[in-house]
């Protein structure tokens, strides 16, 4: 091997990062393990679509070189399967430095329909994968003194909507849950952030939004989230401006709220 | 593309830890198992083959790079067997367990006139981690490896066979298991032959020699004479300068040399003394050292290590208790935080004398060009053994510490690249305790295909299903 090649290659003064990426298939997701292998981290991708995910692997393989990333074929809301899969993963990446969980669903529900099937799987994939996944990453990164947990919640946690109680409710536990790992973790140097995106380009938007405005592409939602993580942010709206769309919701007096139909 | 969504048995979370390497420049996190007894051992071989996650042996973690790592796998910690089994203080052979270091080692056997005739630098070692890299001391080209001392040991190859080997029996695999860094089986008892001695003191000589020419010349030139020899390098100075240093020398007393014996084989008369010129907690010192660790500071700190040198004592011989001249690294404890959060890598390479002084001349030249000098420079004597996987050569080696910091990872990363040139077209040899930079290639020319080729089949046969593995042997043999 050319000394240029040898270079390049890892070493142990030169170690790549490490990131696992929950709901790697599409959308943020997709586009967030793109950009971290750009960043030279090393990708452990996992959805729960083998072709899809197959795709998206090659992809990254061949844009940041063969190796950036491996597939794991996973469902979220299978949560007895998540601490054989963490330990894989951790073995065969050899360290695991960023979690990142992307995976959600969004049912459209009617305002006066109740479907606890629907529910449920919201809240098993959005909220219960995410504790699960969180979970083994916290007890992890708490160990090394080290390490980064991303969860991609959403605007929709910050108040209940007559549209869509259990999305909301969803990435409310999600929300709480990381604002929890950040005041256990902190102390042990491990950063956690919570990314709320507004409208982003994506199946479950199509399906859901009515009312869209601001779209912004998967791609930009990836760009803003790598330089929150960069920085070690606790909180991300992305794009920015909700930030203070979502405080003037979230200091909507109830009185007024009850009447709006959004 | 990984589609295999079969999971295998756990490992207990709560077993998670984060280790790292004795120069803190690598942590990596492992599923810790101390074992108390062989049969726990055998266990964690069986949990093995269950989880598929593969096992590494640690010691002390006292090795400098990826040697007791095994990063996201089981790493089987063995301090806990620390039983000493066996000792004829007539015969002056000890058995004892992996996980006695060689400070309960000496400590046990002193005042019976007997000391380890093989030490590293530093005393916290365990004997298991030490006969896996197959360590030695400074008098390596007299004394050879620690390996040369074993009588004989007996082992829980990785496919869950116990064996006894000894330079007669079972030979291949005491050769190759000395020396072959936990990689075949796990040391289950050590039996050693200790050296008599008739005094706890050694006569110690120093001197200044003003380049690296004198200093080659001079470890050379000792070789007859003394029990003992090992030069100091100020690597930070260049020009005529270049190589310059300071030599320690010492010799064991013979037998009456020493009047009074049983004071200088007492134990508290050896321990190092806990303050600096009676002020300075030593605990401390490596706080009050990390504002010297940078390129001006340590420049300054060697320039007036060689001047006194030069000055003070320059040619005096003194008696010396053997801890304090044989561990040296041990006189400022935890000295490796003075490098700050990067930690510390250690470059050491073994050249054939006839190559040696040129290729080092080379090597300090570079470093200095690259501005990335080495802070503390240390020179050998050594001669080749019969281990498979040996780093010794008939010649000398240089080790060279380096601070590693965000700033300069990328460049020291590409030096190295460079000084492994250097020393495998001089015919160099390279040493697993200390190594983190070498690559696979590199492993491969210095240890020849032969070698190699040997050891895959000693894996191959001893270790079928690939149980045993670190960080070390995943860089260096492409993990098998």
């Amino acid at each position: 091997m050319a000394m240029d090649e040898t270079l390049k290659a890892e070493s142990r003064l030169t170690p790549h990062k490490r990131v696992v990426v929950v709901g790697a298939s599409s959308g943020i997701g997709a586009a967030l393990a793109q950009q971290l292998a750009s960043e030279g981290y090393l990708v452990a991708a996992l959805a729960r679509r083998a072709e899809v995910l197959e795709k998206v692997c090659m992809q990254i393989n061949e844009a940041a070189g063969e190796g950036a990333a491996r597939g794991y074929v996973h469902d979220a809301a299978d949560h007895g399967e998540i601490p054989g899969m963490f330990q894989k993963i951790l073995r065969e990446l050899g360290g695991i430095d960023a979690l990142v969980y992307v995976a959600g669903v969004q049912h459209p529900v009617g305002i006066n329909e109740y479907d606890i099937e629907k529910d449920r799987e919201m809240i098993e994939v959005n909220l219960l994968g995410a504790m699960a996944w969180m979970g083994e990453a916290a007890r992890l990164f708490e160990q090394m003194k080290a390490g980064q947990i991303v969860g991609i919640s959403s605007v929709a946690g910050d108040r209940g909507r007559v549209g869509s109680p259990a999305y909301n409710t969803s990435k409310a536990g999600m929300n709480t849950y990381l604002e929890a790992l950040r005041n256990r973790l902190t102390r042990h140097g491990v950063n956690v952030l919570t990314v709320k995106p507004g409208f982003v380009e994506s199946e479950l938007m199509r399906k859901n939004a009515k009312m869209v405005f601001g779209v912004i592409s998967p791609e930009k939602a990836a760009k803003d989230i790598w330089r929150a993580m960069r920085k070690r942010k606790q909180q991300l709206y992305t794009p920015g401006w909700w930030r203070w769309l979502m405080l003037g919701i979230q200091h909507t007096p109830s009185f007024i709220f009850r009447r709006l139909s959004f | 593309m990984k589609l295999d969504n079969r999971t295998d048995k756990l490992l207990p979370g709560e077993r998670l830890r984060r280790l790292e390497n004795f120069g803190h420049s690598i942590a990596k996190a492992g599923y810790v198992y101390r074992p108390v007894r062989v049969e726990d051992a055998a266990k964690v071989f069986e949990l093995s083959r269950e989880s598929g996650a593969r096992v590494g042996l640690r010691g002390s973690g006292r090795s400098y790079g990826d040697a007791s790592l095994n990063g996201g796998e089981i790493v089987l910690d063995m301090q806990r067997m620390r039983r000493i089994l066996d000792w004829n203080p007539e015969t002056g052979v000890i058995k004892v367990e992996p996980g006695v270091t060689i400070e309960q080692l000496w400590k046990y056997t002193l005042e019976d006139g007997w000391w380890l005739p093989v030490n590293p630098g530093t005393m916290f070692p365990t004997l298991g981690g030490c006969l896996g890299a197959n360590v030695h001391g400074k008098n390596n080209w007299k004394a050879g490896p620690l390996g040369e001392h074993v009588l004989e040991f007996t082992a829980l190859l990785a496919n869950g066979e116990m064996v006894r080997c000894s330079p007669k029996e079972n030979s291949e695999l005491f050769y190759a298991m000395i020396g072959g860094m936990g990689l075949l089986g796990v040391f289950t008892a050590i039996t050693l032959q200790m050296k008599r001695i008739y005094s706890g003191k050694l006569r110690v000589k120093a001197w200044a020699e003003a380049s690296l020419g004198e200093i080659v010349r001079a470890v050379d030139d000792g070789k007859e004479e003394y029990d003992y020899i090992v030069a100091w390098v100020d690597c930070t100075a260049g020009g005529r300068g270049l190589g310059r240093g300071q030599m320690h020398s010492a010799n064991y007393l013979a037998e009456g040399e020493d009047a009074q014996p049983t004071q200088s084989l007492r134990i508290d008369n050896q321990v190092l003394p806990d303050t600096f010129f009676g002020l300075v907690p030593k605990s401390a010192l490596w706080r009050l050292m990390k504002p010297w660790t940078n390129n001006g500071g340590w420049r300054m700190v060697n320039t007036a290590k060689y001047a006194a040198s030069r000055t003070l004592g320059n040619h005096k011989s003194y008696e010396q208790p053997l801890v304090a001249f044989n561990f040296l690294l041990d006189y400022v404890p935890n000295w490796e935080r003075a490098y700050g959060p990067g930690g510390l890598i250690q470059y050491q390479s073994f050249i054939p004398k006839e190559t040696a002084e040129e290729a080092y001349r080379e090597m300090l030249r570079l470093c200095k060009r690259r501005r990335l000098p080495s802070y503390l420079g240390v020179v050998k004597r050594h001669r080749p053994d019969k281990f498979l996987l040996s780093h010794a050569v008939d010649g000398f080696s240089m080790a060279m510490d380096f601070r590693v910091s965000e700033r300069n990872r990328t460049r020291l990363r590409k030096l190295t690249a460079e000084l492994d040139q250097i020393v495998l077209e001089a015919g160099g040899r390279f040493y697993f305790a200390k190594d983190s930079t070498l690559t696979a290639e590199g492993a491969a020319r210095f240890l020849g295909e032969a070698a190699i080729k040997q050891f895959r089949k000693l894996k191959g046969q001893y270790d079928p299903d690939g149980l045993l593995q670190t960080d070390l042997y995943e860089r260096c043999f492409g993990g098998g």
